[in-house]
């Protein structure tokens, strides 16, 4: 068995909402090993998105232990957690989220800037990058004047920026058409496969998920249900 | 890395350019009039305090009263006399002393007639000497006056250089003088002192002669023995003059003055002066900071999303702040920049429209590297002091709740 990369314990998110008390997760276990490309499914509602902050460290839980590299970061500062995501972590978003003022290259070079890559160093990677997702000459677009598809490439690009040990996706094919998507899967696809990179995807979209090793099927804030297709 | 945020500021100032600008404009103008304001005024000082600089600081200058500032001579009700001179240079402590005379008078020049000042170079060799010493005069072209000449004058530089008559006057030229045809014999040579320039230099003698004065003077130059106090010997003949013209003290018709207190008291108007209008262009600052502020928790409210975002991709804390304080700090630098140039640009039009339309030397900018320097980094800290808090505002947010926006 390989190496736990990320590690949920008992995870618990409680969210209050005026009076209202919402349990977002309740008693989530998971556990991430190196190398794997796991899909997890729900419908809206399940705490699919709160399961995406805890593993992205993008939030803290309320109760329970996260472990990323074995090391417990269930109480760290956010600008600590800042750190973490920028080296280990690297997120798609179904929204892409790029930043609209910057070009397709300086969006791609924005995570290396905060962990204090020289920007020579910085320009080279995002153009390697840009290449590597086929947008090699989009560089210098601004997201308004790219496709959805292609948007969406350049966000896999700064994903990969700082060369994290996971890749993050929450509903990446959710705002692309289904042959965009699949492009867009296929590349994941192939980057787990060449390159070994560690995958989660957040998906509602059985077809989507078929793309994954292993499917944990979530439910009202916990795992019910856990599917190996290879 | 502080690279990267200038970059990431110019672009996001320049995707609001409306915006940016308007937000500037408050910094633009109290910049700009401060820079002018204190400009002038710092041309002002130094043109007036240029005049008294001349004098050195061991000499004295004695005056009927009334006459201030402005030039000496017929406006004063009880004059001096030789007498008066001769009572001063029994002073003790006095060295040297010369009577002065400054008068206006009309001038021709090829059928062109203008006033201009006359100015007396006395007879005797010390008091020659004391005269053209205090007045830093120099020779630019032909020779100084020889003692007893009576139809030679010598010019200030301004009517060789800013053709002051139909063509400038060279030596040789022959101008009249109340009538009298007078020689060009030398041009003196540029001189800080503004009515020097435009001065038209006589032997005592030949002046006395031409203008009928009796045994009146205007002024008396005071040279003070070496290491004697200039204020100790100003006292000394105002206690002097007080007696031998026997007034009170307290009603003297004479003021004895040293050119430090003279300096000294044009500083200190000029001072008060500057502070005032500063302090009113600093206003307009703290409002131009206020927008500023106002623009940043705008920009704030509007990038949460791309806050969110920053923190997703690794941005921590002190990197979201640092970069709206260096966008604010920015918006300020650049108002600041433009409002110099602006402020410089205003005061040189001022320093052309007074030199030529009104030929005077008072108005004109003086803009020192200090002032541009000064004015930069104040707009500066005033754009990140107002930027400091917005920015705290957006380092703070949680990056989930950021991004759902």
């Amino acid at each position: 068995m390989q190496d736990a990369i990320i590690k949920l314990e008992d995870v618990w998110k409680v969210y209050h909402m005026g009076r209202v008390e919402v349990q977002a997760l309740r008693g989530l276990s998971l556990v991430i090993r190196k190398g794997e490309f796991v899909a997890i499914m729900g419908p809206s509602g399940s705490g699919k998105s709160t399961s995406v902050n805890m593993v992205g460290c993008l939030d803290v839980p309320s109760r329970g232990r996260i472990l990323l590299d074995g090391k417990d970061i269930s109480h760290l500062s956010e600008s600590a957690l800042a750190q973490i995501r920028g080296k280990k972590i690297g997120f798609i978003f179904q929204q892409f989220n790029l930043i609209g003022t910057l070009t397709a290259l300086e969006n791609v070079m924005l995570p290396m800037a905060f962990q204090d890559t020289s920007l020579s160093e910085r320009k080279q990677r995002a153009m390697e990058l840009l290449a590597l997702v086929g947008l090699g000459d989009r560089m210098h677009h601004k997201p308004s004047e790219l496709s959805g598809g292609q948007q969406q490439r350049v966000a896999i690009a700064r994903a990969l920026a700082n060369e994290p040990e996971v890749i993050l996706a929450d509903e990446p094919t959710g705002n692309l058409d289904s042959q965009t998507g699949k492009m867009v899967m296929d590349f994941l696809r192939k980057l787990h496969k060449e390159q070994g990179t560690t995958i989660i995807m957040v998906t509602h979209d059985a077809y989507v998920a078929r793309h994954a090793d292993r499917i944990e099927h979530l439910r009202d804030g916990r795992i019910v249900k856990t599917d190996h297709q290879r | 890395m502080f690279r990267d945020y200038l970059l990431l500021a110019v672009q996001s100032i320049r995707h609001r350019k409306v915006r940016s600008w308007l937000t500037m404009l408050g910094i633009v103008i109290g910049i700009a009039a401060v820079v002018s304001l204190i400009s002038l005024g710092e041309g002002l000082r130094q043109a007036i305090t240029g005049q008294f600089a001349t004098l050195g600081t061991d000499r004295l200058i004695v005056q009927p009263a009334g006459a201030g500032f402005g030039p000496p001579g017929s406006t004063a009700v009880k004059k001096l006399t030789e007498k008066d001179a001769r009572e001063i240079s029994r002073v003790n402590g006095v060295d040297r002393v010369a009577a002065r005379l400054l008068r206006v008078a009309p001038v021709e020049f090829r059928d062109e007639q203008q006033f201009f000042f006359l100015a007396s170079l006395p007879e005797d060799e010390h008091g020659r000497k004391l005269v053209i010493d205090t007045l830093q005069i120099a020779i630019a072209a032909g020779r100084m006056l020889k003692p007893g000449e009576k139809n030679k004058v010598v010019v200030g530089d301004s009517f060789a250089s800013r053709q002051l008559f139909a063509r400038n006057i060279r030596t040789g030229d022959i101008l009249s003088i109340l009538g009298r045809d007078v020689e060009v014999a030398g041009v003196m040579e540029k001189q800080g002192n503004i009515v020097g320039n435009e001065a038209i230099l006589m032997n005592e003698d030949a002046m006395k002669s031409l203008l009928s004065i009796g045994d009146e003077i205007d002024m008396v130059a005071v040279q003070v023995v070496p290491g004697a106090l200039p204020e100790r010997v100003a006292d000394a003949v105002a206690r002097a003059l007080r007696r031998s013209r026997n007034v009170e003290e307290g009603k003297e018709d004479f003021t004895v003055q040293t050119p430090l207190e003279a300096i000294s008291t044009v500083n200190s108007i000029l001072t008060v002066v500057q502070a005032v209008v500063v302090g009113i262009a600093a206003i307009s600052l703290v409002v131009g900071g206020i927008g500023i502020m106002n623009t940043m928790y705008t920009a704030v409210l509007e990038r949460k999303r791309e806050i969110g975002i920053m923190k997703a991709v690794g941005a921590r804390n002190r990197h979201i702040l640092l970069l709206f304080v260096v966008e604010s700090g920015l918006l300020g630098a650049v108002g600041g920049g433009t409002g110099i140039l602006l402020g410089a640009g205003f005061g040189k039009a001022v320093t052309l429209v007074g030199s030529s339309l009104l030929g005077t030397d008072l108005l004109r900018a003086e803009i020192s590297l200090g002032l541009v320097v000064g004015s930069v980094l104040f707009s500066f800290v005033v754009g990140t002091l107002s930027g400091l808090l917005p920015a705290r505002q957006a380092a703070l947010l949680n990056p989930v709740e950021a991004m759902r926006e």
